[in-house]
């Protein structure tokens, strides 16, 4: 119950339902959406019918695992750059071109490019930033995480 | 990581398939049993490869669009104390330490705050800076106005040489 939501545009209530229950912890045993249906009291086809459809509408960005590349020997990072308007569009794309790019965001600030690099090795991520920084010709600002005092997004919608 | 996880992880950040017995759809493409494939994604995130597996919303899409990093410089001595209150507030999805840039950039600490409007973040933030008595420390909060990519954090295929 972390992130109280009190209403969201274009959700039915057992969309929400839903929603409230599959932000982690989906069930790794042989039939989960039957599982998930048997918690909620709906069918095992209206849950499969109702992720399909949050995933169609553009509700859901992804369903499935959420990486942790420092477990994988790898690691990831936080970016930013201060880029000026007219070669704005040409560095977002250069940034987004990037596979290792997972997240990026422009920003009402000086700084007003941030993105996020992970890679399998700290190598990888360090060739990354180097070669925006080469072929875009503005610094990048390197801010990788020291230390994590809370992770946890979880958006819970109100049900009526 | 061995192959079998590897190509496990590649298949599932495709989606977790939407039919009754998923594990089993993903063992076929593998050429692997359902319940190894059970047993593999129990184990990845046992060893927290996998943070959690589930849905990801799309929070822009669901009308939660004000997304605020608020940014802050805390002394260093005070910063694990104060990062460890910060995330409990129910606002913050995210609290993170990170390196000053001195001159440009002389935040040490970073807590993401989502909300239905930029008002509800700036109001979150003061109060916050309140009842942490945090208001004498350098701090703003910096609105993203363009979401340009969110893939979420992928593996690629092969790995690169290292």
């Amino acid at each position: 119950m972390k992130h109280q939501v009190n209403s969201a545009p274009k959700l039915e209530e057992g969309d929400k339902i839903i929603l409230n229950h599959i932000q982690g912890g989906f069930p790794i045993t042989s039939r989960p959406f039957k599982e998930i249906g048997e918690k909620l009291g709906m069918s095992e086809t209206e849950v499969i019918e109702r992720i399909k459809n949050l995933c169609l509408s553009g509700a859901l960005s992804r369903f499935g695992p959420v990486l942790n590349p420092r477990r994988m020997g790898g690691n990831s990072t936080l970016a930013a750059m201060s880029v000026s308007p007219d070669r704005l569009e040409q560095v977002i794309a250069l940034v987004n071109s990037y596979p290792e790019v997972s997240h990026n965001y422009e920003r009402q600030h000086r700084f007003n490019l941030w993105f996020v690099v992970s890679a399998e090795s700290e190598a990888e991520i360090k060739r990354v930033l180097a070669e925006i920084e080469a072929k875009s010709s503005f610094a990048v600002m390197n801010l990788p995480m020291m230390e994590e005092y809370f992770v946890g997004v979880n958006f819970q919608f109100e049900v009526e | 990581m061995d192959v079998l996880e590897r190509r496990l992880i590649l298949l599932l950040q495709e989606g977790i398939p939407l039919v009754t017995r998923p594990y089993e759809e993903l063992a076929q493409q593998l050429g692997s049993s359902e319940e190894d494939v059970l047993q593999l994604t129990r184990q990845l995130l046992a060893e927290g490869k996998i943070k959690r597996l589930g849905a990801v919303p799309n929070h822009y899409a669901l009308g939660i669009t004000a997304n605020g990093m608020t940014v802050w410089d805390v002394p260093d001595d005070q910063i694990s104390a104060i990062g460890h209150r910060l995330g409990q507030y129910p606002e913050v999805t995210h609290c993170y330490r990170r390196p000053r840039h001195l001159p440009h950039w002389p935040y040490n600490l970073f807590a993401m705050i989502h909300s239905y409007s930029r008002e509800e973040v700036l109001a979150t933030m003061e109060r916050i800076a309140k009842e942490l008595k945090l208001t004498q420390f350098p701090h703003e909060v910096i609105f993203s106005t363009r979401l340009l990519k969110k893939t979420g954090i992928r593996l690629k295929e092969k790995t690169a040489p290292t």
